[in-house]
């Protein structure tokens, strides 16, 4: 298991700011967060960037129990 | 890579008021003949959106002061001859008219420090995970403006 924490219109769509999900890699996360979240936040997923410990990743990326994902939509501070 | 420290870099993401005067204080420096200071609020519309009351900024807190210390060492090196830089984000809910965001250099002289000031606000936009909803007479909402999260690397290497 590894974490999952959820931003903005992502965390808004999944209804939680943090979670726990099994996966080996990047992909398989974010595709057990999709089924878990429903298609709502699968849409905000496509337009998303992820990180892992604070870096860009891609799906393939492969995971450890201690890291952290983070998926972030675009952002709009300033 | 020039190593930069805490005497040339102020970043910070914080819930309280951002005081001004400090930041200009702070940044001005006795071999800079300019100090440029931007400062980002809260306005009362948006595109569609009129009668803002609000906006809540929300942050991936851990991650803001990395990023922005990453924004402001990439002006260093892309402008060698500035003196300091300063870079402060506030998150929480703020009013209109407060202040959330300031960018302040000094330079030797005003072409650096207007550039540089420039490039650090669009810069910090583009880069730093942080979200605004703006609040309106009609609703709440995420602000419309959204930039996809981008690499300070990248775009210092490509602007």
């Amino acid at each position: 298991m590894v974490q999952l924490r959820l931003f903005a219109a992502a965390r808004e769509a999944a209804g939680t700011s943090v979670c726990e999900l099994p996966g080996e890699r990047v992909g398989d996360v974010l595709r057990a967060a999709s089924d878990r979240f429903g298609p709502s936040f699968e849409g905000v997923l496509e337009h998303s960037r992820v990180w892992v410990n604070g870096e860009p990743v891609g799906a393939d990326h492969r995971l450890c129990v201690t890291d952290e994902l983070a998926v972030l939509p675009p952002v709009s501070g300033g | 890579m020039h190593v930069r420290d805490s005497s040339v870099i102020w970043v910070q993401v914080t819930e309280a008021e951002l005081r001004i005067e400090d930041v200009a204080a702070w940044v001005a420096s006795p071999e800079c003949g300019a100090v440029n200071l931007f400062c980002g609020t809260v306005r009362d519309r948006s595109e569609g959106r009129p009668g803002v009351t609000c906006l809540e900024y929300e942050a991936f807190v851990d991650q803001v002061e990395p990023r922005l210390w990453n924004v402001a060492e990439a002006a260093l090196d892309r402008w060698q001859v500035l003196g300091r830089v300063a870079l402060l984000h506030r998150v929480g809910t703020l009013s209109v008219g407060e202040t959330s965001v300031v960018v302040a250099v000094s330079a030797p002289h005003r072409q650096e420090a207007f550039a540089a000031s420039s490039w650090c606000i669009d810069t910090l936009k583009a880069t730093v995970p942080i979200w605004k909803r703006e609040v309106w007479e009609g609703g709440a909402d995420w602000g419309l403006c959204a930039h996809e999260l981008s690499e300070v690397a990248d775009l210092a290497e490509s602007t």
